[in-house]
């Protein structure tokens, strides 16, 4: 079963709606809480790994941007500049699902921004500031 | 066997042959250190690591009329000006004013002295502020200006204390996670950091400083420096392996003009909850004078050993132990084994950046842009 992350930005009106809870139900599909920032009178953010048939996730996503759910795909979420890198490695044991992680035996940081869950554990790990967030 | 006026030479000719500091490894097993010594002149190590003593001296083309600064800003970043009229001192860990520091801990230290010489050597425009007292040679009381690192007469990287020849492993044995200048320190033993390029490294490959000394030229933040003495807190004395230091042990102090630096070489960091600090680039050259000096450039990382120290309490109070000992293989495998547990290792010095320095200064001496320095006097 394919596995995507994504990030959902919800308007202040869809904020006391059971929408999660009807993903579930009506379009079984399986998924993890990544991240979630819901503040009232706000709009709310969340991150979510989703796990189910393309079928089924297709018909699901369909169903959240009809409610005004704005859907991008997490892995714009955490920029690597590549440029601003020292490759010291101050984040590879800090990153916990090893996104970031050296190539030996050169010692060089790579970023497989596939596996990264926006944790953002390594922004402030990081002495140069070469991982950003971006605003998606 | 040889001297350095005879490598020089070489090096005039186009002929000199350079490698680098993990070259060398392969070259000394394949062709046995005689042979080798024979055939390379030069070669170069280097490290690219935080080094929070750096800082820098400018001076300050003077304003009509003119100004003794008593005290000075750089974007709210305060220099030190207990010193000749126009001449400042800037540190590399100092912070701006206003700055919330630790009070929302841990502090992120976005921006500190570091930062600024970054923002310097790359060109940038900084905001100069700075008061006098107005005295009958200098009547000036206040400058406001923005100001370019062009704009000054002279500036000089200083670095008291950098290099050093081997550093501590950094634990963490409390059960809260510690922010240190080692990095961010897991609880309960959870991730070990460690600051050196081993191998590549300029004081471990010449451990006893036998070609290392006063006015030895290297590469210095992208420009061209000199080495001017044993760091502070060097050390001589201390435990040793065939030759290589088990901790801490010799420092160097080098300077060099900032003008001719690179950004690239010159980094500001921010360590979060300790503070802000610049990363510096070294490149070291290192005259193959006959077979012993070869020898010591062949090290491997696995030949070097440093001490685990907790920095939960033994560190902060003075009271260092070792609770195991380490080589730099294992550090950069990515996991050590610490008693019976598998501890992953995290690293504050950059072996990739190293490299590119030992290889730039590899190709500086190739091309006949860079020559060899004999020292003036022993460290």
């Amino acid at each position: 079963m394919p596995s995507r992350k994504i990030i959902l930005t919800f308007p202040q009106a869809l904020l006391d709606k059971p929408i999660v809870y009807k993903l579930i139900k009506d379009y079984n599909l399986i998924f993890n809480i990544l991240q979630a920032k819901i503040t009232p009178d706000e709009e709310g953010i969340m991150i979510l790994e989703i796990k189910g048939a393309s079928r089924d996730y297709n018909a699901g996503i369909s169903y959240l941007k009809n409610l005004g759910v704005d859907i991008k795909p997490l892995d714009q979420k955490i920029i690597w500049n590549e440029e601003k890198c020292t490759h010291c490695g101050l984040c590879v044991d800090i990153c916990p699902i090893q996104a970031l992680s050296f190539k030996r035996p050169e010692m060089k940081i790579e970023f497989d921004k596939r596996k990264c869950i926006a944790c953002e554990l390594c922004l402030r790990t990081c002495p140069v500031k070469a991982i950003e967030k971006a605003s998606v | 066997m040889k001297t350095i006026a005879e490598i020089n030479k070489k090096i005039k000719q186009g002929k000199a042959v350079v490698v680098n500091a993990e070259e060398i490894i392969d070259i000394v097993e394949q062709k046995g250190s005689k042979k080798a010594a024979e055939e390379i002149d030069v070669v170069t190590t280097a490290t690219f690591a935080p080094m929070c003593s750096s800082g820098a001296f400018l001076n300050l083309k003077q304003p009509k009329p003119k100004i003794k600064i008593q005290k000075a800003w750089f974007n709210d970043i305060e220099l030190y000006a207990g010193l000749a009229a126009a001449d400042l001192y800037l540190g590399a860990a100092q912070l701006p004013e206003g700055d919330p520091l630790n009070k929302i801990y841990p502090g992120e230290f976005r921006y500190g002295g570091g930062h600024l010489i970054e923002d310097l050597v790359a060109g940038k425009e900084v905001t100069l502020r700075a008061i006098g007292y107005g005295t009958d040679c200098y009547p000036r009381r206040e400058l406001n200006q923005k100001v370019k690192l062009k704009d000054f007469n002279d500036a000089i990287l200083v670095s008291p204390r950098n290099c050093s020849q081997n550093y501590n492993a950094a634990v963490n044995l409390s059960s809260r996670t510690l922010y240190t200048y080692m990095g961010i320190l897991k609880p309960n033993l959870g991730n070990i950091a460690y600051c050196s390029a081993g191998q590549l490294s300029p004081l471990l490959n010449d451990p006893f400083c036998r070609t290392i000394g006063i006015g030895t030229r290297i590469f210095l933040g992208g420009g061209v420096g000199y080495i001017s003495g044993a760091g502070t807190q060097s050390k001589q004395n201390v435990k040793r392996r065939k030759g290589v230091p088990l901790s801490q042990a010799i420092t160097l102090r080098v300077s060099g003009d900032l003008k001719q630096m690179n950004k690239e070489w010159l980094r500001g960091a921010s360590f979060c909850g300790y503070g802000a600090t610049l990363i510096v680039g070294i490149g070291l050259p290192i005259p193959i004078l006959d077979e012993k000096v070869i020898k010591s450039t062949a090290i491997k990382d696995r030949d070097i050993c440093t001490q685990v120290i907790d920095y939960s309490r033994d560190y902060p109070y003075g009271e260092e132990k070792s609770l195991g000992e380490v080589n730099y293989e294992e550090l950069k495998s990515g996991s050590v084994v610490i008693g019976d547990k598998k501890v992953p290792s995290v690293s504050l010095s950059s072996y990739y950046k190293a490299k590119e320095i030992a290889n730039i200064l590899k190709s500086w001496i190739e091309d006949g842009k860079f020559f060899l320095a004999e020292a003036v006097e022993k460290i």
